[in-house]
């Protein structure tokens, strides 16, 4: 591999890693937000193929593709609220809920996504930040969508509210301690009810990133556990959004090795680095799982750290 | 979890609270069938279908005739194992949802093990029992490092153990597509053939292979040795009371491994028939979901091995008539999906009514709820 070769597989990796990693920061951070208040929704899977197909959808029936993007919040949304509602009933609990929805939300948008995959929807815009280089493989690398910088501000806000505003502080004490809660007279399944349907409504807007921006299209294939990965990955972010945009970035890379190497005409052991991030993720959930300062900085209610 | 540890004392207590308790668990999920039932003839009807095609489209294309009948039985063969495999772990109280992975790659060993031992001229009475052996045995090997992370890491085992499917398929796919690659397969990348004399035949009088045989036999085995032996008890008692069990001396760390390789041999047995009876060939087909309709198998069965068989017979059913309801109703084959993800939720929300439904406990005060 030559330095030329070195240096394009880098740029190559930088700008899959921003592209790869936009539905990870959002279902992450939806995942963070649904932690935070205690209750776990391994669903997101569900979420974020239905938001997929539903933004394509949408996209090519209205012609506005960020009209599709908030279809598939909502669409997000309504899955999220039905996860709340059920799990705030007594004797169910929450993983299994969220395994049911994982394979809800996939049959329904398989079941209406039939009719949108072969037609053409429009896309999302991205912002090309890279042009003035005037090397076209930089240009290319730094072709970034909207929705990346919404996630970092998101993150961000997200990061300030549960520190300073009241809404996050409430949030924070109903995933730490449901009794402290009800003792301030906190409704605690209604804070967890709004909490999984905001989660459900970000994961819907990573997977509208999945079919109107990269890989950009929709089709069954969509989704291979990325879903799934948000969730290990907020457990690894220590259930802090700013850091949850870090492992999202870290995510997105170990996904960009396969296609970025591909750039370069190295196609052997696609499939292995293909799995990469499932890899890393199981890694990670290894390297964190008995970690001291995991388990201080988890919320107190989450049946997935208890 | 689901599972309900009744003491022994408990049933030589009265007989009351046990039969109370076997219709409860017999009502309560059958409500939860006939409520899904409802709700997606509410969403038929609002796509202009009929409920009432539907639903006998399903009864002719699953039990209507000797061929469905075999059909059936010949889908539900992987179900029972996979149900099984999800069972057996949440008896102990794991929620182990990696069968799909253990059956893609126990089918991938026992296909790459046919390998040379085709080639070589081994006869068939020595291929397959070796090719099921190391299918069930790297199954037993994948689910039980879950179950290992579980213990002895901290890992939770239901995420790592969808990972573990997700790279046994990343790893199918690595060798399918290179190394083990037939040059015959063109358009879908598959390992060689084993051949139709390697082929495992069909069960006297049927068409149906012998995969349903080792599944009903083991369903009996994994009762006998969950709810009839100390294994099983030990088990059973780990899943109620983690820290009871430790506090009592019990083995929890080998129950939970020995639990969970089980599971994995069961899956990956299955993905051994999915080969040697139904492929001939490891390939993309052996990613079909079987391990993740088990699950739902298994919910529905109430972790009870020997429940898990009609069950998964009725499953077999719904998968054996999609073809039919694709033909005759113009409807997707993502239908049946639909169907399952209904009925997955709503027995989920079920679970919140036992011990609350009045006219189905028992009087005695000896239940406990």
């Amino acid at each position: 591999m030559t330095g030329a070769d070195l240096f394009i597989v880098m740029i190559a990796m930088v700008g899959g890693a921003i592209r790869v990693s936009t539905p990870f920061m959002f279902v992450a951070l939806g995942e963070c937000l649904t932690e935070k208040s205690g209750r776990i929704n391994l669903g997101h899977e569900g979420n974020l193929v239905l938001g997929a197909m539903v933004a394509y959808a949408g996209s090519y029936t209205t012609g506005s593709p960020w009209l599709g993007v908030l279809m598939a919040g909502c669409a997000g949304l309504v899955l999220g609220a039905m996860h709340g509602w059920i799990c705030k009933l007594p004797r169910v609990n929450d993983i299994a809920v969220g395994i049911a929805f994982m394979s809800f939300g996939t049959g329904l948008a398989f079941f209406f996504g039939k009719p949108y995959i072969q037609p053409s929807a429009p896309r999302l815009e991205a912002i090309p930040l890279g042009d003035w280089t005037g090397n076209s493989s930089v240009a290319q690398a730094l072709q970034v969508n909207p929705l990346f910088f919404v996630g970092i501000a998101l993150a961000v806000f997200l990061w300030w509210a549960f520190r300073n505003m009241r809404w996050g502080l409430i949030l924070r004490m109903t995933g730490d301690s449901a009794a402290s809660a009800k003792a301030m007279g906190v409704s605690v399944d209604l804070v967890r009810l709004l909490a999984t349907a905001a989660g459900g409504f970000l994961a819907g807007v990573g997977g509208a990133f999945l079919s109107l921006f990269y890989p950009g299209s929709w089709n069954e294939g969509l989704s291979s556990g990325q879903g799934l990965m948000a969730v290990a990955l907020v457990i690894f972010a220590r259930w802090d959004p700013v850091r949850c945009v870090f492992a999202a970035l870290l995510f997105g890379a170990a996904g960009a090795i396969g296609p970025s190497l591909q750039s370069i005409g190295i196609s052997q052991g696609y499939y292995f680095f293909n799995a990469a991030p499932y890899i890393l993720t199981l890694f990670i959930m290894i390297a964190s799982a008995r970690s001291k300062g995991a388990a201080r900085e988890a919320p107190g209610e989450l049946s997935i750290v208890k | 979890m689901t599972a309900v540890v009744s003491p022994p004392a408990m049933r030589s207590f009265s007989l009351g609270p046990k039969s109370a308790r076997v219709v409860e668990a017999l009502v309560i999920p059958i409500g939860a069938l006939v409520a899904s039932a409802l709700l997606f003839s509410v969403f038929l009807i609002a796509l202009g279908k009929s409920p009432a095609t539907f639903f006998s489209l399903i009864w002719t294309g699953g039990f209507g005739s000797s061929f469905s009948i075999q059909n059936t039985l010949q889908r539900s063969a992987p179900l029972i194992l996979t149900g099984l495999a999800f069972a057996i772990p949440a008896r102990i109280g794991l929620t182990l949802i990696g069968a799909e992975g253990a059956l893609v790659l126990g089918g991938f060993t026992a296909a790459a093990v046919a390998i040379p031992l085709v080639t070589g001229g081994i006869a068939p009475f020595l291929t397959l029992p070796i090719m099921a052996l190391s299918a069930m045995l790297v199954g037993a090997t994948w689910i039980g490092f879950a179950g290992w992370l579980r213990h002895y890491r901290g890992v939770n085992e239901t995420i790592s153990s969808l990972l573990l499917s997700y790279i046994a398929v990343a790893i199918m796919n690595f060798f399918v597509e290179g190394l083990l690659r037939d040059p015959a397969s063109a358009n879908k990348p598959s390992t060689m053939p084993i051949g139709d004399a390697y082929r495992v035949g069909s069960m006297p009088g049927t068409s149906v292979h012998w995969g349903l045989a080792a599944g009903l036999l083991l369903a009996v085995v994994l009762w006998i040795l969950m709810t009839r032996t100390t294994f099983g008890f030990a088990a059973r008692m780990t899943g109620g009371n983690v820290r009871a069990a430790k506090a009592q001396g019990l083995p929890v760390g080998f129950l939970v491994v020995a639990c969970c390789a089980i599971a994995g041999a069961c899956a990956g047995l299955a993905g051994f028939y999915e080969v040697a009876a139904v492929h001939g060939q490891a390939n993309a087909s052996l990613v079909a979901g079987y391990g993740f309709t088990g699950i739902l198998v298994a919910f529905l069965a109430r972790q009870n091995p020997l429940s898990v068989v009609p069950v998964a017979i009725m499953f077999g059913a719904l998968a054996a008539s999609g073809g039919l309801i694709q033909r005759r109703m113009g409807m997707p084959d993502a239908t049946v999906l639909v169907l399952q993800g209904i009925i997955f939720v709503v027995l989920l929300v079920s679970e919140t009514f036992y011990g609350r439904i009045p006219f189905l406990q028992a009087k005695t005060t000896g239940d406990r709820t």
